[in-house]
């Protein structure tokens, strides 16, 4: 079969994207994810299967199923505001790594047609899913939510080992560029300690530049209602600017990581 | 000399304290101007129309008051209240008499009048009954075209009821030989006249008076340069009586003779700019490239040491508020159509020189600078992008526009100069091209472009087609036959055709009736003496003195056109889900909403002119009975369920702005029933029209006045803004949007496309957000896009929008990547967003 034939199940496109990766950006949002974080702003991307959710008072399906050749079609379609902003695709979720033959044939297509590529990630997948993709991968976006496996899986519904020895794996192999992001959610690990424990692991990945810390929002909420379910994190409140700052400022006092507060 | 310093340069108190002060109150008519015109016409009747102009011009500028207000150091002041206005009776009156009284309330553009005022003006406008151009117009105009404005099918008022303007002249002329000059240039055309001549009579009738109007402003600049010395006198303060003195020196100096300097330089430029609008009461007198024609005085000023750039932002910023400080009352509804008390003073910075070399330098960057320290709606200001546009001055001007001021627009060399060259201007006019008014591009100095003139609703000719020509009991349009039988789009495609140039034919005569009476009634020295070749040809620019003529009318509605041809073309023609009859019922019964109150007026004038025709009397009570009988028509119930059905059919097809080729593909063919046949007319001043595509604020008032469309738009809703997608349908984000915009042939359309993006604030945050902001126009350019503005939506907006939800109902946010419908979102959701307003800078 050509590569470009090659179906996955989508949720979502986001064209204009501009916080997620370099320059002007299409999100494709691939549907299904092996956790299942409290505060996951996209509840829709959580299962595989093809769900209804109620949006503004009408039902919408969410996921469709696409081919390589369908889904570069649209991503093609802002090829002129890639040129210009050095911007791409990047695939989100979801974690895309759950469509492990998709997201490598969609990457693939994107960089044999000349367009950058990006994926934002937990890494939560056999090492060899991964090894399988990073030919085609200019950066990794990576989600480290905590450093405490116990935690971790309190909040995720698993443990962090793999993800963290994935991570390093990624960051040896030399071949993409490893980003590191935390979404910094309130009760979780917004806490000073939390973060530097976070920031200090990241900054022992060889070529591991960057790390941005993504405030929680709660732009997600509606959904869970959509979908007929409860929001646990209803009484959070975003963690403020000051609070942010202060975060940013205590990675700087642990590595030498360049820090950015949002994507 | 460096090329340009892109450092910010710091605002000045006098700057606060002028906008202030320009704000203080809301703005005054002034009758000063409508009585000096009137005495000066009186004294002059029966000498030639030139002379009459150039006599009355020069009567106004002996004895209107003036006055220098506190902190100023730019004079020149139209009228004694800030912000006020003079009327112009010999172009119109009878509107103003009609809303004396409601002038003051209006939503739109208020303006105080006082009784003493109304009393005056009324006493004067005794005179001009039956001697203006809008009399002269009405009269000239084909009884079917007046019936088509009256339809509403195009709108005229612009020039109609006011002057022409929609100009930029030699202001660098003026700044490098002064009126003196061009006295000197105007005699020596004169004496080349021989009284044998064929057009000796008219020829120096015409340069008389551009050398008495010349002498008229030389000597209202020495009243100025007299009163600062006065004033200057009187002064205890030091230093203001110093900043007078040097008034004086500069009004003694210009516009009489060339600028020695920049601050000349400005001063002469304020004068032509204010007496272009005191002449007459065209709006859209446009300063053009100010960055390139005030540059040789900056540069050589910064070079002598006899400046600095402080000082010289100063005065730039002293300029801007000048703009500001002229003002225009418009009628009622061209006030809606033009909301905002805007005279489009169109200023643009950057681009090509006319060899194609970038031409941005240090006054492109503080003409942005002026509009960041001033922050208001004058001037117009505007950016030219070309491939070699500096980055720089790119992200400046994105840093602009993330204030939120709306400006400046974004303009396409790449786009604009081979559409003026296709208009026959050279090469080199076509690349020192500058902007007019809302969108409209033109060579400076030699052009009479009459942009902006006519706004025409794509939409109405679409509902001549359902109604087979007749509209409110008469016959509009051209009978194009039954809707419900015609068997093919292409069928249906061709009566919209006919339709449209049928109207355009009927656009293109009132404009000529009204080009012809301004040329009659208005011809105007000052403003002629300004442009090429009107000196040489010895004809004012209302005659046709002009090197290049244009009409250009714009229409507007082309993304509600695309979208209807889509639906029926899908819907009807092509899937059979809907019959022509059923769409043409669902159309008048407004898709099951029912009929409001003015489709109810309608239909009853409609069926009263119906009655009259058959020979029946009607009266007021029939009249009465007829519109209670419409008002309670109902369809069936399951007819209305289907109306409704209809409607949602059509809101699921594809619609333009989504970046669909099929969908564009279409609305760029639609396009052309516009932009083709409009260019095929001529104009009396000996020029083409050209078309434009754009609304300024007229799709509001005009939608109001448009029935339920076959894009699923309900009755008497604002029709699509320029070329830009309808509010709403465009769900895929502005590249999308972009890219469906640029996939219409703009190189056509050559007086102008306009396309409107709102943005959240967010979306420019930091640097990385302008660079991707500045990407989104490369990119949208490169597609050949013409022009592009933005309306970043400020905290105020999402507060306001809270507390009245109803007025913002298709306010889109942008988040962190999210689109949503702000309104529809939480209150606390809404506060998190409104947070996130702060956070963007």
């Amino acid at each position: 079969m050509d590569y470009m034939d090659t179906t996955g199940r989508v949720f979502d496109i986001q064209r204009y994207s501009i916080h997620d990766g370099p320059g002007i950006r299409t999100i494709v949002f691939l549907k299904g994810c092996v956790l299942r974080c409290r505060w996951c702003c996209n509840p829709e991307s959580q299962e595989y299967r093809i769900q209804t959710m109620m949006v503004q008072g009408v039902e919408k399906t969410i996921g469709r199923d696409v081919t390589v050749r369908e889904m570069l079609a649209e991503v093609e379609q802002d090829r002129p505001y890639y040129s210009r902003s050095g911007g791409g695709m990047t695939l989100s979720g979801g974690e895309c790594l759950c469509q492990p033959e998709f997201t490598a044939a969609l990457l693939r297509a994107a960089k044999e047609h000349g367009i950058n590529t990006a994926i934002e990630s937990m890494a939560c997948a056999s090492w060899e899913k991964i090894e399988a993709i990073l030919p085609w991968l200019d950066r990794y976006l990576m989600d480290i939510k905590h450093m405490n496996g116990a935690k971790h899986k309190e909040f995720t519904g698993r443990d962090n080992a793999l993800m963290l020895e994935n991570a390093r794996k990624v960051a040896l192999s030399g071949q993409t560029e490893l980003i590191i992001r935390v979404p910094v959610i309130p009760t979780f690990n917004d806490s000073v300690e939390e973060i530097q424990a976070i920031a200090r692991f990241a900054a022992t990945l060889p070529g591991v530049r960057k790390i941005h810390l993504l405030p929680y929002h709660r732009l997600g909420q509606d959904k869970y209602d959509g979908l007929g379910r409860e929001y646990l994190m209803k009484e959070i409140l975003p963690p403020t600017a000051e609070h942010m700052d202060t975060l940013k400022k205590a990675v700087h006092a642990v590595c030498g990581l360049d820090c950015q507060i949002g994507g | 000399m460096e090329a340009f310093h892109i450092s910010d340069i710091p605002k000045t108190e006098r700057i606060t304290k002028l906008i202030d002060d320009l704000f203080a109150n809301m703005p005054v008519i002034e009758s000063a101007r409508a009585k000096l015109v009137t005495e000066s016409y009186k004294e002059t009747e029966g000498e030639p129309i030139i002379t009459r102009r150039a006599k009355a011009f020069a009567h106004i500028l002996r004895y209107i008051p003036i006055t220098i207000r506190d902190q100023e150091l730019i004079v020149g002041s139209s009228t004694l209240a800030p912000r006020g206005c003079q009327t112009f009776p010999e172009y119109s009156y009878e509107w103003l008499e009609a809303e004396f009284d409601t002038v003051a309330t209006r939503a739109a553009d208020p303006f105080y009048i006082a009784e003493e005022t109304k009393a005056e003006l009324r006493e004067v406008h005794k005179y001009w009954k039956g001697k203006t151009t809008s009399e002269l117009a009405s009269a000239y105009m084909a009884p079917e075209a007046a019936r088509a404005i009256e339809h509403s099918i195009f709108t005229p008022g612009n020039y109609y009821y006011n002057g022409i303007g929609h100009i930029t002249v030699k202001y660098w002329e003026m700044l490098e030989i002064g009126c003196e000059g061009i006295i000197e240039k105007t005699k020596a055309e004169l004496a080349a006249c021989r009284v044998g001549d064929g057009d000796y009579a008219k020829k120096s009738s015409f340069l008389q008076a551009v050398i008495l109007s010349c002498q008229a402003v030389m000597e209202y600049a020495s009243r100025y340069a007299a009163l600062a010395r006065e004033m200057a006198g009187q002064c205890t303060d030091p230093v203001r009586r110093q900043e007078l003195l040097t008034i004086a020196a500069n009004c003694d100096r210009v516009p009489a003779k060339g600028a020695r300097g920049f601050y000349e330089a400005c001063q002469s430029f304020w004068f032509v700019q204010q007496l272009l609008q005191m002449e007459s009461s065209g709006h859209s007198i446009s300063p053009g490239r100010f960055d390139q024609y005030m540059y040789p005085y900056y540069k050589k000023d910064i070079e002598q040491g006899k400046i600095t750039r402080e000082f010289a932002q100063e005065l730039m910023d002293c300029v801007w508020v000048k703009l500001n400080d002229l003002n225009k009352c418009r009628d009622g509804v061209s006030a809606e159509g033009f909301a905002g008390y805007s005279l489009f003073q169109n200023l643009i910075a950057g681009g090509q020189d006319e060899n194609g070399e970038d031409a941005t330098n240090d006054l492109s960057f503080m003409c942005i600078q002026a509009s960041k320290h001033v922050h208001l709606p004058q001037p117009s200001f505007s950016i030219r992008v070309w491939n070699g546009s500096p980055h720089e001055f790119l992200i400046k001007a994105a840093e602009l526009t993330r204030t939120g001021l709306g400006q400046p627009a974004y303009y396409n060399d790449e786009v604009i100069i081979p559409s003026l060259q296709n208009r026959g201007l050279t090469l080199e006019e076509a690349r020192d091209y500058c902007i007019i008014g809302c969108v409209e591009p033109q060579k400076a100095g030699r052009t009479d472009g009459w942009h902006d003139a006519a706004f025409f609703n794509m939409c109405r000719p679409l509902e001549l087609v359902f109604s087979n020509g007749w509209d409110k009991g008469e016959l509009v349009g051209i009978e194009t036959g039954d809707v419900t039988k015609m068997e093919t789009f292409e069928e249906f495609c061709d009566a919209y055709k006919k339709q449209m140039d049928y109207c355009i034919s009927l656009l293109v005569n009132a404009d000529n009736a009204i080009d012809v009476a301004h040329a009659e009634r208005c011809p105007l020295p000052f403003e002629s003496c300004l442009v090429d070749d009107c000196l040489k040809s010895g004809k004012s620019l209302q005659e046709g003195g002009a090197r290049y003529n244009f009409t250009g009318p714009q229409g507007f509605g082309i993304a509600n056109i695309a979208d209807s041809f889509y639906a029926i073309r899908t819907l009807v023609y092509e899937q059979k889900k809907i019959t022509m009859q059923e769409l043409k019922e669902a159309l008048a019964w407004n898709y099951g909403k029912g009929l409001d109150e003015r489709s109810a007026a309608d239909l009853t004038t409609t069926i009263l002119r119906e009655a009259l025709a058959s020979g029946q009397k009607v009266d007021a009570n029939m009249a009465e009975t007829v519109l209670r009988t419409v008002l309670n028509t109902k369809p069936e119930p399951a007819k209305l369920a289907r109306y409704e059905e209809i409607h949602s059919l059509i809101e699921a097809v594809p619609k333009y702005g989504n970046n669909i080729p099929e969908v564009d593909q279409l609305a760029r063919e639609m396009a052309y029933y516009y932009t083709k046949p409009v260019q095929t007319f001529r104009n009396p001043r000996g020029g083409w029209y050209q078309a434009g595509l754009y609304p300024v604020s007229a799709n509001v008032p005009l939608g109001a006045q448009t029935g339920a469309t076959p894009d699923g738009r309900y009755a008497h809703t604002p029709v699509a803004d320029g070329v830009s997608p309808s509010a709403g349908r465009d769900v895929k984000g502005p590249t999308a949007a972009a890219s469906s915009v640029a996939r219409l042939d703009h190189f056509i359309v050559s007086n102008g496309t306009l396309f409107n993006q709102k943005f959240h604030p967010s979306a420019l945050s930091g640097r990385e957000g302008l660079e991707k902001f500045v990407a989104l126009i490369r990119g949208f350019f490169d597609q050949k896009g013409m022009h592009m503005q933005f309306n970043v939506v400020s905290r105020e907006t999402l507060l306001d929008a809270q507390e009245h939800p109803e007025n913002y109902k298709q306010l889109v946010v942008r988040v962190a990547g999210y689109s949503a419908l702000f309104t529809t979102l939480s209150r606390s959701l809404q506060d998190d967003i409104i947070n996130r307003t702060e956070q963007g800078f």
